[in-house]
């Protein structure tokens, strides 16, 4: 199996790689970050661009630094480095949590947090954790960068709000301020087998103020077109007691507007059962960390 | 259309290279086609199956879904780096010993994959070996023989025994 050939360029900044993909249009360029979604479908020749622009010599991509409030994640920083990352885990302990569901170590190794994204796989896990954290996307074009929120930014399977000449540089993740309040995230899903793309995956925040919840915030995969916010679950929880009741009653707000469709995987009934249950699980384990925190 | 090259150069098992590929080359064809390294097979060609691991710096990898231009500038350890001569690696060993395969297919990228499990963690249960290797597909053994061999070649390793120095080693001669 080999994928068909195409034009290959190496640049080493942000803006030669922006004056690529404007320069050569015509052959319907891709971007190349780690290649582990891009490849398999390049060997399958469901994907022939005819010029790929690798980003691996873009040593100011690859970071992981606090800017203000917010944790700044450079798009071609490896998952796995991610995933070990210390800053990571103090402030977004979420994000790690779903990369170490994505796929396996071997894939996660080269594949890029910006790389899994910007693919916007529908049932992939690494955008709905940035949807629940808010998180915002930072492009550069041949006018400069923009700031996309994430909710903006997924559009539909595979399609994203970058433009064609645009290249996904920097995830934004606000840092919370839990000053006062004892916070616990969650990530479970749903696979037939460990390291598959997820049925149904569900990211949960809570922050509880003494016997209150504060603050939810929840995001699902497998439920749409894109990993989508709960919102009226959030709301439903918002103020209320962090006990069995609400979070039932969460988990059915969750999947009340949703109509997924079904496919060989699972059938939409099925899918919204699971996803029932999921959020059910994940907003369980988020109160019992947020509990345990000391 | 003449097929456009980029120069690379990159160190396999300790040995260097500095040529030219054709971007849409694949790391496992370049492995096994260009540098006569056979012993990394190429299994589902999509990233699924794990055959094709090798170590990239250190990290283990697809080499089916990686290009070889992504490897320029890095060292590749493949499974014929692991053996010293006609010493075994003590993975090796162990695989053999405990009947870790059956038809072999798997066995290189189970042996680069166990690899970089135990260099992470030189004495792992068997859970975190079992989760380790599901990363990796056998279709004949069942696994249990593979994490037999894995604990047991971490247990040697950790002991620093040299490889063959064990009593049952005049079976294979």
């Amino acid at each position: 199996m080999k994928p068909p050939p195409f034009a290959y360029s190496v640049p080493a900044t942000v803006a030669e790689a922006v004056e690529l993909l404007a320069a050569h249009a015509d052959a319907e360029p891709r971007v190349l970050a780690g290649g582990q979604s891009l490849i398999p479908l390049m060997n399958f020749r469901l994907a022939q661009p005819g010029h790929l622009v690798d980003l691996r010599n873009i040593a100011e991509l690859s970071s992981i630094r606090l800017d203000g409030d917010a944790l700044v994640i450079g798009a071609m920083t490896r998952q796995s480095e991610v995933e070990r990352s210390p800053e990571v885990a103090l402030a977004a302990p979420l994000l790690a949590e779903a990369i170490g569901l994505a796929a396996h170590p071997p894939i996660r190794n080269l594949g890029t947090v910006g790389g899994n994204i910007a693919h916007a796989d529908p049932a992939a896990e690494l955008p709905a954790a940035v949807l629940a954290l808010d998180g915002e996307l930072v492009a550069v074009g041949p006018d400069g960068p923009r700031t996309i929120a994430a909710a903006d930014f997924l559009r539909g399977p595979f399609s994203t709000a970058l433009a064609a000449d645009e290249l996904l540089t920097e995830i934004r993740l606000p840092r919370r301020d839990l000053a006062g309040v004892r916070g616990g995230y969650a990530f479970v899903e749903f696979s037939r087998v460990h390291g598959n793309f997820a049925i149904v995956g569900v990211a949960a925040l809570v922050e509880l103020d003494g016997d209150r919840i504060r603050r939810a915030a929840l995001a699902l995969t497998g439920v749409a077109p894109t990993a989508i916010r709960a919102h009226a679950a959030e709301r439903a929880l918002t103020g209320a007691a962090p006990d069995p009741a609400a979070v039932a009653a969460a988990a059915e707000a969750a999947v009340a507007g949703t109509s997924p469709s079904g496919d060989v995987h699972a059938g939409a009934i099925t899918r919204t059962v699971l996803a029932r249950t999921y959020v059910r699980r994940a907003l369980d384990l988020a109160i019992s960390r947020a509990r345990d925190e000391r | 259309m003449k097929p456009q090259k980029h120069p690379i150069d990159v160190t396999v098992n300790g040995r260097r290279h500095s040529t030219e590929v054709e971007p849409r080359l694949l790391l496992v064809d370049f492995l096994r086609e260009e540098l006569g390294l056979p012993g990394t097979h190429v299994g589902c060609e999509h990233g699924v199956c794990g055959t094709c691991t090798v170590l990239l710096d250190g990290a283990s990898i697809r080499s089916c879904i990686t290009f070889a231009v992504q490897a320029d500038g890095a060292e590749v350890s493949t499974v014929e780096g692991l053996a010293r001569g006609a010493e075994l690696h003590p993975l090796q060993d162990e695989f053999w010993d405990k009947q870790g395969l059956q038809c072999g297919y798997c066995t290189p990228g189970m042996l680069m994959r166990a690899q970089e499990i135990l260099a992470a963690n030189p004495d792992p249960t068997p859970e975190q070996v079992r989760e380790g290797i599901s990363s990796n597909l056998c279709r004949c053994t069942g696994y249990q023989f593979i994490v037999e061999a894995v604990l047991a070649a971490a247990d040697r390793l950790r002991d620093g025994t040299a490889a063959g120095a064990r009593e049952n080693t005049e079976v294979r001669s």
